[in-house]
């Protein structure tokens, strides 16, 4: 189990490779990628998004968020991996990779640790388009898409 | 104690850390919040009724109810939206 905060860009395909090889006891391998779009929340043009982070404090709650999962799930293997700084349109920002020995699992472990993350851990999007920079609004729909993990 | 600030509302204050002594009727987060906003326009800016602020204490998450006794950092910052 591993969370990781990068500035550069990162592999899907040699993270999922690091992360499964000499395993047999992993029947299903969920991944999920957010890529930066080329186009702001207002429909600017974007030229970057910049990622801020609160040091220490995201770590620790992508760890967190990690360990709720892992106590949800049967899950033998994870990773949650976030950039920071400045992201170009078509770039990864974020990564997360759920093992397990069946499917199901994965996958809702998957959704539960990206549902969480997008509203618990500290990160902020600035949007830089043709017309300037300004911070990206929450939406209220990450919010629901985290609490139905509640009930 | 330490405060530290993030995204619009570090901007907004204009400084992203500092170290502070709140009075002893200051007890919560929510205190805190108040007395900040009477330190100036910064602050009020900042903390202005209807824009939404979370906290958190020594990197935890917590609500405007918590108490702030014993606490080495307090941060404040917009709701998240990283991934």
């Amino acid at each position: 189990m591993a969370v990781r905060l990068q500035r550069e860009p990162f592999d899907l395909g040699a993270e999922v490779a690091r992360l499964t090889e000499g395993r047999s006891d992993t029947g299903a391998v969920v991944t999920f990628s957010g890529l930066c779009r080329d186009r702001a929340d207002s429909g600017a043009r974007l030229v970057s998004l910049t990622l801020e982070h609160y040091p220490g404090m995201a770590e620790e709650e992508l760890s967190r968020i990690e360990a709720e999962a892992r106590s949800r799930w049967p899950i033998v293997d994870a990773l949650v991996l976030h950039r920071y700084g400045r992201i170009l349109p078509g770039e990864p920002i974020v990564l997360v990779v759920t093992l397990s020995p069946h499917r199901a699992a994965a996958f809702e472990a998957a959704q539960f640790l990206m549902d969480y993350l997008k509203t618990s851990a500290p990160f902020w999007k600035s949007e830089e388009t043709d017309e300037g920079e300004a911070w990206v609004a929450s939406k209220s729909t990450d919010d629901a898409a985290a609490d139905r993990w509640r009930s | 104690m330490k405060l530290v600030y993030f995204a619009w509302v570090r901007e907004r204050i204009g400084r992203a850390e500092e170290e502070t002594e709140a009075p002893d009727d200051v007890a919560t987060v929510g205190d805190l919040v108040g007395w900040l906003r009477k330190r100036g326009p910064e602050y009020e800016s900042a903390f202005a009724t209807g824009a939404v602020v979370r906290a958190a204490i020594d990197r935890r998450h917590v609500k405007p109810d918590a108490a702030i006794a014993g606490a080495r950092e307090i941060a404040f910052f917009p709701p998240m939206t990283g991934g």
